[in-house]
């Protein structure tokens, strides 16, 4: 318990004051207007080789127009933090543009059942895992960095191969005198967050559960949001106790209509279990899967084109509706082979 | 005839209080939570690690543990950090573990069969396991039972149950007086004997033969002295889990 391990499965980390520095030299408490495209967000936020990582949790309220745009512009090589994540990364793997995971949950959809492209990536060897870590570990190392520190102690996981295979390190704690995990603070080089509505310069409210957002807002160098719907600045002035990040995290925000489809935005729009079918099923092979992004991806100009392609205003309205409760909610999507 | 998923469940739900908090994931857990909720326990606290507090679903069980039907109803709604928290500072004394394998001790593997570098499948990884199996008081392992998964050498120790005996958590520095509860399969039900800390047989579903629990695993488990037949699933049990399930998303 005394001997601290090397830095064999550190990713993310940085220097509390190199952050400072980064912050001090890169954000701005200037009130611009930071509305720009999806295609150039991405193109100038989004680098080969970065570390990425999505807001949301599970399927629900991820920016997939952002992932489809990730795969169109063919950006390779990212790394990337699957916290929870399913169907915003597990796109990402089955088009080959990450080749590196730090993961606490990554490979499955829940009662869906387990997602055969992501891991048909780390068991060919195209997509290595870097390290192993845990939910509650992911937010309180985005929890670190976003308070400025360099670690957060938790007495989670203590003990296990999970914290071997990460980047933590057990020390004795002075007040208790018995051991306690330090987890690494995570700065990701970019983090992209889908929200219900953003102001112009980026302030964002969030419904529902918010997962570890504002904490990846704070502790990611490059922040895009994607919303919704872009308010008037008096929406947010009216209320800003509804406001979960703040502009001045924030580099460019875009808005996307139903940007986290096939996922659910909670209270706006449900699951689209017909179209999470047809992924289940295309994901099987190599050659389906590939048909699928060559459909509903790599040959559609944007992602309103995609939503065309998916059934439009039509499968939209009754996708509102089944969140609403004023529809029925269809069988459930699942793995079928 | 109750099937092996409905009485796994339904054990499942008898084992949670009136009034106490559970962690729970979608599946089987879920299922177990809410059936618990509608007939013995209503005010059962069920949190989920999207943030969710004391949602009471209604019309279809959630199938994400980060949907809007997870804070239905409920009590409050917050982060990943709020409802981890919890469970660290003691409020959650119920959690649901699953897994592909576990051991004598209750410790758990999710993450990967073969080696960690050059896995043969990999599995979706700790996700909230380790942490649930780490903080919450009493869990309660809900899993298929075979000699492939009830492994005398686990692969890979994702999440914690009591190590290799008693007072090993609590020397690794996990909270004390928190660990694997029971252990429910589709032979029976499962506790750990307070001085070993080793799997022990409790109750055995009905159908089923102490033989079974034997052959079913490859390391070997006690018989309590005092084991028992578990009770059948009720009428009420059944057509409650079933109105739950109706598209028989978990019960097939």
């Amino acid at each position: 318990m005394t001997t601290v391990k090397e830095n064999t499965f550190l990713y993310g980390w940085e220097h509390p004051d190199k952050m400072r520095e980064y912050r001090k030299n890169n954000k701005s408490m200037a009130k611009k207007d930071k509305r720009t495209t999806l295609k150039e967000a991405v193109a100038r936020g989004v680098k080969e080789g970065d570390y990425i990582v999505f807001g949301g949790m599970g399927s629900v309220r991820n920016p997939i127009a952002a992932v489809h745009e990730i795969i169109r512009q063919g950006i390779g090589n990212l790394t990337i933090g699957t916290k929870g994540s399913q169907h915003d990364w597990q796109l990402l793997a089955a088009a080959g543009n990450v080749t590196n995971a730090e993961v606490s949950y990554g490979f499955a959809d829940e009662v869906r059942g387990l997602s055969l492209p992501a891991r048909r990536a780390v068991e060919s060897g195209r997509l290595k895992v870097l390290s192993e870590t845990t939910n509650a570990a992911f937010q309180w190392r985005f929890t670190a960095a976003a308070k400025g520190l360099p670690f957060y102690p938790t007495r989670s996981s203590l003990g296990t191969d999970t914290l071997t295979y990460s980047g933590s390190k057990t020390i004795i704690d002075p007040f208790t005198k018995e051991p306690i995990e330090l987890l690494p603070a995570c700065y990701p080089d970019v983090a992209i967050i889908h929200v219900h509505r953003a102001d112009k310069y980026g302030n964002c409210q969030i419904d529902g559960n918010i997962a570890e957002d504002i904490e990846i807002a704070h502790a990611a160098k490059f922040v895009i949001i994607t919303a919704e719907q872009i308010v008037p600045d008096e929406v947010i002035e009216s209320d800003p106790a509804q406001t979960k990040i703040p502009y001045f995290t924030v580099d460019a925000v875009v808005e996307v209509p139903y940007g986290s489809h096939p996922n659910q935005v909670p209270r706006l729009y449900s699951f689209d279990e017909d179209h999470w079918q047809e992924w289940l099923d295309a994901s099987i092979t190599e050659e389906t899967t590939e048909e699928y992004l060559d459909k509903y991806i790599y040959s559609s100009n944007d992602f309103y084109d995609y939503l065309e392609k998916i059934g439009g205003v039509r499968v939209l309205r009754q996708l509102e509706n089944i969140e609403k409760k004023l529809a029925p909610y269809p069988t459930v999507a699942r793995r079928r082979g | 005839m109750a099937t092996e998923t409905e009485k796994m469940i339904i054990a499942a739900s008898r084992l949670l209080p009136e009034d106490g908090a559970v962690y729970v994931g979608t599946g089987m857990p879920l299922l177990a939570s809410v059936l618990a909720l509608k007939t013995h326990a209503p005010d059962l606290l069920l949190v989920y690690e999207g943030g969710g507090v004391g949602g009471k679903p209604t019309g279809r069980l959630p199938i994400q543990v980060s949907e809007s039907l997870t804070y239905e109803n409920g009590v409050t709604v917050g982060s990943m950090d709020y409802v981890m928290s919890l469970a660290q500072a003691g409020w959650i004394q119920y959690g649901f573990l699953g897994g592909a394998q576990i051991d004598a001790y209750g410790n758990l593997n999710t993450t990967v069969i073969g080696d960690w570098e050059h896995p043969k499948v990999r599995l979706p990884g700790s996700g909230g396991g380790a942490d649930i199996a780490s903080l919450c008081e009493k869990n309660i392992i809900i899993m298929r039972q075979d000699r492939r998964k009830f492994v005398e050498q686990l692969d890979f120790l994702t999440s914690p149950g009591y190590f290799t005996g008693p007072g090993e958590r609590e020397k690794r520095g996990l909270p004390a007086n928190t660990g694997p509860y029971r252990v429910i399969t589709q032979i029976g039900i499962y506790g750990f004997h307070p001085e070993t800390k080793r799997m022990t047989l409790l109750e055995l579903f009905q159908g089923q033969t102490l033989d079974a629990v034997q052959e079913n695993s490859s390391f070997a488990i006690d018989i309590a002295d005092d084991w028992k037949y578990a009770e059948e699933p009720t009428e009420e049990e059944l057509e409650t889990l079933h109105a739950l399930d109706r598209d028989g998303i978990v019960l097939g």
